[in-house]
């Protein structure tokens, strides 16, 4: 269950965050909160380093200035694994294993909501009949969907979701908007990448534009 | 941290599975390479055990390197590595695990062998103990040593000659001691130094290999 954060404290809360790559300015220096019940829509263009930030912030890469706190706290990587769950462009789902099999993999690596069973998680996500179909016979909306449930049962309070319309068709991107706001209801938090051709959940939102350093 | 674990080697033992051909394909390198060795030196069995140490040793040791460039590939190419870095487990953790797994389903297998396999290189029965103990504790100090390197090119499209010329300056102490514990005793010396020797490089490679890939791979990753 997501916990709340004490209330004085955002959930994800960074200041001054830059990265360049190579000596090239990818993002930044940006600020920004999360707080709990509240989703940051962070849009811009190809290249304007949404995923590159979403992978800071995630620990998969070293912001090389600025302060990203947790929960208040400094972001150390055991708070991370904790407080953060990452939806990535790579769906880290193996072709040969089922749905099924892969989704157990993946809750076991991240633990999962106590209370919920993979089953239940499949069907919210529109799986239920494709837990034996391996991996390599699925579409890429449904890879994205096997994602979704994924993060679903993940017991993180912040979802960084890089992209989570892409693939996903019109009931999909519905699908994505409905998990964001009962998230949000529970008191998580939830950062989503778009280049801004989508609907966005009708939640709390606000909103984060990457311009392209120049 | 056990769950993770359980996790993970269930996944691999599952994923060797559906692929049970190509899981089988270093051990039947080392067997090809046994039997044409065997059949080359022709019936000269005197010859066959003097050289089978080295041959045995070689054979297991290139069947590793066949496999090595699976090690971490595929979880790279596919994003689960990114997975292993954001879970609440330490990455080395989850590299050894991984490392055992790929032992346990390379390399034993042909440690179980070895009485077929020394029997084709007609070895004295006498010395099938020494060799047994050579290769239980040089194959997974082996593996933990490839482990690092292929950690370390996990980054790159095609590296197959890369891991080997990596590996091989790594590998050359293990093989040396462990054919030469084999040699000392088919020699009538005492094998237990480089048994031991084995012995406390698998004791050293288990908790710094492991520490080594993950930052390797933490480099590869960023």
């Amino acid at each position: 269950m997501p916990q709340t954060a004490s209330p004085a404290h955002p959930l994800l809360s960074a200041q001054a965050l830059r990265f360049t790559r190579n000596d090239m300015p990818v993002f930044g220096p940006v600020d920004f909160e999360v707080a709990a019940g509240e989703a940051l829509l962070v849009q811009g263009d190809n290249g304007s380093g949404k995923t590159t930030l979403l992978k800071v912030l995630a620990g998969l890469l070293r912001a090389d200035d600025g302060d990203i706190r947790l929960q208040g706290q400094a972001a150390a990587p055991a708070l991370r694994a904790r407080v953060v769950g990452y939806l990535g462009h790579l769906p880290a789902q193996k072709a040969d294993l089922s749905a099924l099999e892969n989704l157990r993999f993946l809750c076991g690596l991240h633990g999962s909501r106590p209370g919920m069973s993979l089953e239940d998680a499949m069907a919210t996500v529109g799986l239920a009949g494709y837990e034996d179909a391996l991996a390599r016979q699925m579409s890429a909306g449904q890879r994205k969907r096997l994602s979704l449930a994924r993060l679903w049962l993940s017991p993180a309070p912040l979802w960084l979701m890089d992209e989570p319309y892409a693939n996903l068709d019109l009931e999909g991107i519905e699908l994505v908007n409905r998990m964001v706001q009962a998230h949000l209801r529970e008191g998580g938090g939830a950062m989503v990448t778009t280049h801004g051709a989508y609907a966005a959940p009708p939640v709390r939102t606000r909103l984060l534009v990457l311009e392209r350093p120049s | 941290m056990w769950s993770a674990a359980r996790a993970l080697a269930v996944r691999d033992l599952q994923l060797l599975w559906r692929r049970r051909g190509d899981a089988l394909q270093p051990a039947l390198f080392a067997l090809l390479v046994l039997v044409l060795f065997a059949l080359a030196l022709g019936n000269d069995p005197e010859m066959l055990a003097r050289v089978a140490p080295g041959a045995l040793w070689v054979a297991v040791l290139l069947s590793g390197l066949l496999a090595l460039d699976t090690l971490f590939r595929g979880d790279a190419e596919d994003g689960s590595l990114e997975q292993w870095l954001l879970a609440p487990v330490p990455l080395a953790w989850l590299v050894l695990v991984r490392v055992i797994t790929h032992w346990a389903t390379s390399a034993l297998p042909l440690v179980l062998a070895m009485p077929l396999l020394a029997e084709l290189m007609a070895l004295p029965r006498e010395h099938w103990g020494v060799l047994f103990a050579s290769l239980l504790l040089g194959t997974p100090l082996l593996a933990l040593l490839g482990a690092v390197v292929a950690a370390l090119t996990v980054g790159m499209r095609r590296s197959g000659i890369l891991v080997a010329l990596l590996a091989l300056p790594l590998y050359v102490p293990v093989l040396v001691f462990g054919a030469g514990a084999v040699t000392a005793s088919a020699q009538g010396f005492d094998p237990v130094g480089g048994l031991l020797l084995l012995a406390a490089g698998l004791v050293a490679a288990l908790v710094l290999a492991p520490l080594a890939a993950a930052a390797a791979i933490r480099i590869a990753l960023s």
